[in-house]
């Protein structure tokens, strides 16, 4: 079990350094100056531009040579410092994180786990469910086929201009600050719910999916047919089924979770819903490098974490894991 | 038999009961998972809020219950010391208008210093800070705002003379020396932005507490007019002591300044402005109509435009094409009830690249000029919402000094058989019949048209000019890098032709001619002549009209009519089109919108940063509420 752990936690952070090297690298190799881009907003007077260009690329630290970049860099994330954005200038890059990542928590964990588990739990019901399956496997590849950026549109067109239900901009209301009150957190609810439904939507729809197949598959499997030849009930011989389902179900979660990242950012950006979506479209676009870092160090993070705790979870739900590990052990 | 069958049923029985037990713990453990998710997602649902910037999160003072606007079903509202001055947690909707369309990015800083980020929270300078003189884009005339009046005592003096009775909004009284103060920064700190027009300017001296006086050596009169509406005067009380570093670049949280609104609150997507009562302004001015402003970052254009639609927007400046059609059907209100529907703001000129071949020769760049399908541009890309430009590129509100004798003789307009026949005479040929010309010297010609990506109106056109420029003959293909290798392409001077606008309303049209004859050529390029067109006697032109008085507009109209005489021959940049300044509002809560119909005000209906003192601010001083 420690060595299996170890071993995970070696990889882990192996990853961890890859990613981070390849996210500090890859803004840089983007054509143009960041802080030139910075300086031509303010349309200078070519004496005072002068002046400030070399101020400030002094002042982000990119007057020395890359690889001395590199190593500032690394210096100063192990120290929690992940620079100021040239983009946001002056403000710090964590603080701008600090307020956007709620908002990208609140979205992404109740739309991951709630569609990962209702998807599930309706795939496995539907199966071999003549009149389900014929409907849900249509709907569920049309789901899983739709664009996020696109149902995100028809949702906030449909709810929120036609019948006006749902508010189709910001995380609550332009006419509120937020203070502790069931109105208040009401109205987050309200703000919240249409982006997160398009994301719902449409990773349910490949769960549902996948765990219909799983669960046709399982129920061909030898000990099903033994169970049933045993004269067990059907719910019985489902719930089995669905226990050796969810195995492939929960691996996919881990594999998915990138997606499902990038997927919510585009989601964001529609709804104009403040997470770090909206940010690092246009940290990319103005070519802040510290901001860039700082939003994928967020993302790197998070599927890594997500990652981790999955690998957890399976060691608890399979525990053909825990034998193959103790096995391996003694 | 039977008792066979009752045995394997007994045996059964007994596996059924172990397996249904294990079965139930399995439940429990999902039922677990799924009661820890939903309280975990209604913690975030609480905590979520929670963590936006907006420090106070709690701050309800008892007396504001009338003024809350919260149903019934719930009061309760945890209660904090009051924090003076009382501030709603939610704003009615007939004291409050929703702006969009300034901000490109969440608020970053209230210093009126750091120019290039202003728009994420305009008003800053407008507002909050405000300027010495306000200028009618429209009229053309400088009035006085904080000052109450300034003129030139002799050609090296300027004579201020500020209001009496102005405050900062913490209570202190402005004086003349805050506006010698703010004047002298930036003779210490060359990163403030006018600290160039200390080039000519000598000295700035108060003598008792409402006057300055300014000493030049030959001064530019034209860019020190620009100046007085330009330059946000700051509290010398609050800033004498702050460090160079927090000066120049410091976010300057909470900011005190003397003018209408102050600074609310602000998070991520919104900035919140609220009135300010004791304005010095009201009796001068007016009282602004909305007790608050509501300025809403949307992070795309879809967003906008259904904010528009359904009204939650009062004022939107982004641009949303197709908005001409809903301003007919009257979902929206323009300046202009027909085709332009919105003023002209800058002007789009093409920047030739002059350093690089053909772009060197004058003769391909006039027959380029004639070339370009304008028309196609007005009426495709942008769906009438722009107008053609002036071939010298001024905007509408200074086309008194377009030459009209130098127009007749050498404007040029969208005639591709005119272009052919140029391109002819310069000796530009198609040799290897592949429907393209070739240069005299018999080399190939294939040109790129940038924009950044995702300037959509921007990347139709220059689609149209390619496409154009083809029909003449010229090889152009359109490209569309991203905003920072588009900019560093300009202002490196790698472009072959690109778009850019960086000349806005102004009250001279020396601000144009700045930006398409700036010199000296620099290796970086940053700010006005990105095709590094090289002309000494054009740029001694441009330095002439710089130094001409503002009251000589005889002598004005002279310096520009030798500036366009050579910017007609040489063709060294082609203006295209009048961006607009786009808004579009609605009547359903706020009234007596600006609109070129009689009986209605006459000012900016912007909420962009620079334009609160061109008459954006006296838009709202006066809106009306709507019956």
């Amino acid at each position: 079990m420690k060595r299996y752990f170890q071993r995970k936690l070696l990889i882990y952070i192996l990853t961890f350094f890859l990613a981070v090297t390849i996210d500090w690298l890859i803004p840089r190799f983007m054509p143009g100056d960041p802080v030139q881009t910075m300086l031509s907003r303010a349309q200078l007077r070519a004496e005072a531009a002068e002046v400030m260009y070399g101020y400030y690329t002094r002042a982000f630290g990119l007057d020395v040579p890359v690889w001395q970049q590199y190593l500032n860099f690394w210096n100063a994330l192990l120290h929690g410092d992940l620079g100021t954005s040239v983009y946001l200038f002056p403000q710090r890059v964590a603080d701008v994180l600090r307020r956007a990542v709620p908002y990208d928590l609140f979205l992404l964990l109740p739309s991951i786990l709630l569609s990962w588990w209702v998807g599930n739990k309706f795939g496995a019901f539907a199966a071999r469910h003549k009149w389900l399956d014929n409907t849900v496997l249509p709907v569920g590849y049309i789901l899983t086929a739709t664009p996020y950026m696109w149902l995100g549109i028809l949702l906030a067109w449909l709810f929120g201009i036609v019948l006006g239900i749902f508010p189709i901009a910001g995380a609550y209301s332009f006419a509120m600050r937020p203070h502790l009150s069931l109105v208040f957190v009401a109205d987050v609810l309200k703000h919240w719910f249409l982006p997160f439904c398009s994301l719902f939507l449409v990773f349910v729809g490949g769960w549902a999916i996948g765990m219909r197949n799983m669960i046709i598959y399982e129920l061909e499997a030898d000990y099903s047919h033994y169970l049933e030849a045993l004269g067990a009930p059907r719910r019985l011989i489902r719930a089995y089924a669905f226990r050796n389902a969810i195995l492939p179900q929960i691996t996919g979660l881990a594999l998915q979770l990138g997606v499902i990242v990038a997927g919510a950012l585009v989601t964001e950006v529609v709804f104009s819903y403040p997470g770090i979506g909206y940010l690092l479209l246009a940290a990319i676009q103005n070519q802040d490098y510290f901001l860039i870092q700082g939003c994928f160090l967020f993302i790197i993070s998070g599927v890594l974490l997500a990652n981790f705790a999955i690998d957890i979870a399976y060691v608890i739900v399979d525990p053909r894991t825990r034998l193959g590990m103790t096995g391996e052990s003694t | 038999m039977k008792f066979e069958r009752v045995l394997v049923r007994e045996l059964f029985q007994g596996l059924l009961n172990i397996l249904k037990k294990e079965e139930c713990t399995m439940k429990r453990v999902w039922s677990t998972t799924v009661v820890l998710l939903m309280a975990l997602s209604l913690v975030l649902a609480a905590c979520a809020p929670a963590a936006t910037p907006t420090p106070q999160i709690v701050e309800v003072p008892k007396v504001e219950t009338k003024i809350v606007e919260v149903p019934k079903v719930e009061t309760r509202i945890v209660e904090v010391t009051p924090v003076p001055p009382p501030s709603p947690v939610t704003y009615e909707r007939n004291e409050t208008i929703y702006v969009s369309g300034a901000a490109w990015g969440p608020p970053n800083d209230w210093n009126p210093f750091i120019t290039w980020s202003k728009a994420n929270t305009t008003g800053t300078i407008g507002f909050v800070y405000e300027t010495l003189f306000a200028f009618d884009p429209l009229t053309g005339k400088l009035t006085p705002w904080l000052a109450e009046s300034g003129a030139w005592a002799d050609a090296n003096t300027y004579n201020l003379k500020l209001r009496r009775g102005i405050t900062w909004s913490d209570g202190k009284p402005m004086t003349a020396a805050d506006v010698v103060f703010t004047f002298d920064l930036a003779k210490k700190y060359a990163a403030i932005w006018y600290s160039p027009t200390w080039v000519y300017l000598v000295s700035a001296t108060a003598s008792g507490d409402y006057d300055v006086q300014f000493k030049f050596n030959q001064p530019l009169y034209q860019e020190w007019d620009n100046n007085l509406y330009n330059i946000a005067i700051v509290p010398q009380h609050l800033w004498k002591d702050r460090t160079e570093e927090d000066i120049t670049s410091g976010a300057n949280p909470n900011p005190v300044g003397s003018g209408a609104y102050l600074y609310e609150t602000h998070s991520e997507d919104r900035n919140v402005w609220v009135r300010n009562e004791n304005w010095w302004g009201i009796p001068v001015f007016g009282k602004p109509a909305p007790k608050r402003i509501v300025d809403i970052r949307f992070s795309s254009n879809n967003v906008a435009l259904g904010a528009v639609i359904k009204g939650d927007v009062d004022l939107s400046n982004n641009f949303l094409p197709g908005i001409a059609t809903l301003s007919e059907k009257g979902y929206v209100k323009t300046y202009f009830a027909q085709a332009p529907y919105m003023l002209s703001a800058n002007t789009a000129v093409l920047f030739l690249n002059t350093t690089k071949k053909p772009l060197d020769d004058a003769k391909f760049r006039r027959a380029l000029a004639f070339a370009i399908d304008v028309p196609s541009i007005v009426n495709v890309a942008y769906a009438q919402l722009v107008k053609a430009a002036s071939p010298t590129g001024l905007l509408p509100s200074l086309s008194q000094f377009d030459d009209p004798d130098v127009l007749a003789r050498l404007g040029y307009k969208f005639d591709t058989a005119r272009a052919r026949q140029l391109l002819a005479e310069a000796g530009y040929r198609d040799v290897n019949n592949d429907t393209f010309v070739e240069a005299p010297d018999g080399s190939k010609i294939a040109l790129e048209v940038t924009c950044p990506f995702g300037w959509t109106d921007w990347m139709e056109a220059i689609a149209i000019i390619a496409k154009s420029a083809q029909a003449a003959g010229i090889n152009i293909k359109a490209v569309t890098p991203d905003y920072g290798a588009w900019n560093t392409a300009l202002t490196t001077g790698t472009f072959d032709m690109t778009l850019n606008n960086w000349a806005g309303m102004s009250n001279t049209p020396w601000t144009l001619y700045n930006l398409l004859f700036r010199h000296p050529i620099q290796e970086i390029m940053g700010s006005g002549n990105f095709g590094r067109y090289d002309n000494k006697q054009v740029f001694d032109l441009v330095d002439g009209l710089a130094k001409v008085p503002v009251t000589d507009v005889a002598g004005m109209k002279a310096a520009c009519k030798a500036i366009q005489e050579a910017m007609l021959t040489d063709m060294p940049m082609i203006p295209l089109w009048y961006n607009g300044l786009w808004a579009q509002y609605s009547d359903a809560v706020w009234t007596n919108w600006p609109t070129e119909e009689p009986g209605t005000p006459k000012t900016l209906p912007s909420t962009w940063s620079g334009y609160w003192q061109m008459g954006g601010l006296l838009t709202l001083i006066n809106l009306k509420l709507a019956e």
